[in-house]
């Protein structure tokens, strides 16, 4: 109703760091992605809701190339990074995805203990010169997931003797750990009991600081809570992308209001 | 008028606290006319009854904002939910006032039921009371049929009440002036014209929030304002 300044302030003053024009995507012949463009900006957390199968894990497994994995999945369009084309034949899709990390639904721990699950990443990268280095970054990426104090004394258990939420936040601890510059998340809180999704969400807000966000959930409370951009998916369409304040109290489409305030649509 | 929720009791719940609104706008147009007829015929059984009957007012207003709160509990209202959970919420607080400013004039008139002579205006007074319980009833239609262009002829309309308020000041004020025992009376009587003003811009206050239902965006805050007593020295 009235305006909040900062919260717009905080929508309009951001670069934009991932701009998708006319992306189509298919499974063999299923049309799934329908000439969707959107423009994700840094240093915010951007929202993606729609009913199930409308094609958010999809089009968000375009950001980082993962579709490229399903054999009958065809992109089209363009995805740039920074400006850099993300489907040029000289990118390499490994080092694109430690720019562009990805926390999945189910916490995905490697069988390995706490430590190797974050080494991994920095590691294979070569992004620590000696042990002390690595050291130093297996904790400030533990610190940024949330759960440095919960690991610090058992960095050598295994990862999953942890809980289904202290995983999930070892995941995202994980995924930080190549100092990627956006976070992809696809329903990251759905195993989660409400103070884990808690402990996540406050996470999510704190990572906004220096990555841009991109989160699909089904919890129309959680993205009204964590994003500052929402955008809605129907049938593999993009059918409205707004500020989130907007989109949950004024949105533009009848197929939005629908969907947010749980009518048939 | 709007498709059905999936949870068929949300439904219920908004219909049920719609059908308290209409209730109590009712019970408030009627206060409106009845205390100014009381004033304009010193009928004082008919002012007791509007004093008796504003509880009835004030316990809709309270169920109201409890079945709110519940239900903002309990169903996180989003998009056109949410702005008519709001609306719902000013509407009644604003019936309310309105509620409470006849109660008011209704007990002046007992007061002013003792003088003599009764001071002039009442008849005035009533022609006022009467423009603005047509615009609460429109506001009140505008709010149920979801009708922006009736709410933003209410909104123009209370420039009208204002002007009959000013005019009413005036008047008051000569009285007041030709004779200091005047006074007493004449300061009730603006009271009441007070009130019945004030009664005007919740009714306005009302329409607003119909259209912020509607559209999602308040009017602009450059509404009609045609009181001008308080620039008046
Ligand atoms: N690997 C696949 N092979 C074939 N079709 C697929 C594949 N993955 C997804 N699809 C189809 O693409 C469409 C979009 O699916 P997607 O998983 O992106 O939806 P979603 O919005 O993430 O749904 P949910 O909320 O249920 O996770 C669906 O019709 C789905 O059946
Ligand atoms: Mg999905």
């Amino acid at each position: 109703m009235y305006d909040t300044p900062n919260a717009s302030a905080d929508v309009a003053a951001k670069a934009t760091k991932i701009s998708a024009k006319n992306v189509q995507v298919y499974y063999g012949d299923t049309h799934a992605i329908k000439d969707v463009d959107v423009e994700i900006q840094d240093k915010m957390v951007t929202a993606f809701i729609g009913p199930s199968g409308c094609g958010k894990s999809t089009f968000l497994r375009c950001l980082n190339r993962m579709n490229d994995t399903i054999d009958v999945c065809r992109v089209e369009g363009d995805i740039n990074l920074d400006g850099e084309n993300i489907y040029d034949p000289k990118v390499d899709p490994v080092q694109l995805r430690a720019k562009v990390g990805m926390v999945f639904q189910k916490p995905n721990p490697f069988p390995k203990s706490i430590y190797d699950n974050i080494a991994y990443g920095p590691r294979i990268h070569g992004l620590a010169k000696n042990k002390a280095e690595l050291d130093e970054i297996v904790e400030k990426s533990l610190r940024r997931g949330a759960i440095w104090e919960e690991v610090k004394d058992r960095l050598h258990a295994p990862g999953t003797g942890l809980s289904g939420g202290q995983q999930q936040r070892l995941c995202i601890a994980r995924a930080v750990a190549t100092e990627p510059e956006v976070l992809l998340m696809d329903e990251p809180c759905s195993a989660l009991d409400p103070i884990a999704t808690a402990q996540v969400e406050e996470l999510i807000d704190e990572l906004r600081e220096n990555y841009s966000v991109v989160i699909v959930t089904h919890s129309m409370q959680q993205a009204a809570r964590v994003s500052q951009k929402t955008a809605f998916f129907h049938l593999g369409n993009l059918v409205e992308f707004g500020e989130t304040g907007q989109i949950f109290t004024n949105p533009e489409d009848p197929r939005t209001e629908s969907y947010i305030t749980g009518r048939i649509g | 008028m709007q498709q059905q929720h999936i949870t068929t009791a949300y439904d219920r719940e908004l219909e049920a606290i719609q059908a308290q609104i209409m209730r109590m706008g009712g019970l408030v147009e009627e206060a409106i006319r009845s205390s100014a007829q009381a004033l304009d015929e010193l009928d004082l059984d008919l002012a007791d009854k509007i004093v008796a009957r504003d509880h009835s007012i004030d316990e809709l207003d309270e169920m109201i904002n409890q079945e709110v709160a519940r239900l903002i509990a309990l169903r996180a209202p989003t998009a056109v939910d949410l702005r008519l959970i709001l609306t719902v919420m000013k509407v009644s607080g604003s019936l309310e006032r309105i509620g409470d400013y006849a109660k008011n004039m209704a007990k002046r008139t007992h007061v002013l039921a003792g003088m003599s002579p009764m001071p002039a205006g009442s008849s005035s007074l009533r022609r006022m009371a009467r423009e603005v319980e047509r615009m609460l009833n429109d506001a009140l239609d505008a709010y149920i049929q979801r009708d922006e262009d009736l709410a933003r002829d209410v909104i123009d309309r209370d420039r009208e009440v204002d002007q009959m308020y000013n005019a009413l000041f005036r008047e008051f004020l000569t009285f007041m002036m030709e004779d200091p025992r005047n006074i007493t009376g004449f300061m009730h009587m603006h009271f009441i014209a007070k009130n019945v003003e004030r009664m005007g811009d919740h009714a306005t206050s009302i329409a607003e929030w119909v259209i912020y239902l509607v559209s999602g965006e308040r009017p602009d805050e450059a509404r009609p304002k045609a009181d001008v007593t308080s620039n008046m020295n």
